[in-house]
């Protein structure tokens, strides 16, 4: 039972750091829906390029789709510039912004 | 196997195709390959070092099919991210004409091959390796991106519409391209999921 006010004191002490420095806002990578790309393409580059599987590719295709955008990686800054640029090479609309929740 | 690619045993895939489209794909992939150009990238008999380090454009292409094809990366909401979007412009811009260019070379020296294969014949099958598969698919995506530009669709709905052109509508031809290349690219697609 003495193990609670440890973490609550760490959880203070990481706040106060977090009040310096700036904070590290991740950025997302999100797809923009269009009328040419094949839904079938749109699913096999996101389980080619990000490795997911055919079930959370195909349904993140169907957000994209039916949502017009959809988040398809987080990570930073240059992480999602990668991400994004390999998105124009299959020719799928993409940016990349910071998550601000 | 006419009109769609079937996958091949060990990998890749194939298709029957008749002269006519042969010629078709060929003078295709020779558009593209003249519509994304050297772009602003130094000579290629300049200094190989100085290649290296050259920077690409910083404006999006003013011609809406390689807007298309070489999108912003950042939204424009702000002068910060239409910087951020020059900037990424300036490094990435040239690599992807490049690569593009290369993939549409893939697919115009298949067709040299094949039309002398095809030749008297009245057509061949084009035998893809898994590799060859992923440049023909780019290159059929990006022929996709472009003439879809040129025929202004930009909604879903849109497309269904030319689906039904009268044959004497002058965008016939093109539509007819456009729905052929999905079709082929739709069953590549396929090879590349089984």
């Amino acid at each position: 039972m003495s193990v609670a006010p440890v973490e609550i004191e760490r959880t203070e002490s990481a706040e106060e750091v977090s009040a310096v420095v700036e904070p590290d806002v991740p950025w997302v990578t999100l797809v923009h829906n269009d009328p040419v790309n094949l839904m079938s393409y749109v699913t096999y580059v996101f389980q080619t390029y990000f490795g997911y599987s055919k079930d959370k590719a195909h349904k993140l295709m169907l957000d994209v789709h039916h949502k017009g955008r959809a988040v398809v990686s987080s990570g930073t800054r240059e992480e999602m510039e990668r991400d994004v640029q390999a998105m124009h090479g299959y020719g799928l609309w993409a940016t990349l912004s910071q998550d601000r929740g | 196997m006419a009109g769609h690619f079937e996958a091949i045993a060990g990998g890749g895939a194939a298709v029957a195709l008749d002269e006519v489209e042969i010629s078709i794909l060929r003078s295709l992939a020779v558009q593209l390959l003249e519509l994304i150009g050297p772009g602003d990238e130094p000579d290629a008999d300049a200094d190989p070092l100085a290649a290296l380090f050259a920077e690409g454009p910083s404006e999006p292409p003013s011609d809406p099919a390689l807007r298309r094809l070489f999108p912003d990366a950042y939204g424009d909401d702000s002068e910060e991210l239409r910087a951020a979007a020059a900037d990424f412009r300036r490094y990435t811009e040239n690599d992807l004409r490049a690569r593009k260019r290369e993939d549409a070379l893939v697919v115009v020296r298949a067709m040299d091959a094949l039309s002398a294969e095809a030749l008297g014949e009245g057509g061949a099958v084009l035998k893809l390796t898994p590799d060859e598969s992923r440049a023909w698919l780019g290159t059929l995506n990006d022929l996709r991106l472009t003439i879809a530009t040129r025929l202004e669709i930009t909604e879903d709905e849109e497309s269904e519409r030319l689906y039904r052109l009268p044959d004497s509508d002058p965008r016939k031809p093109m539509v007819m391209a456009y729905l052929w290349l999905g079709a082929l690219q739709e069953s590549l697609v396929e090879t590349l999921m089984s």
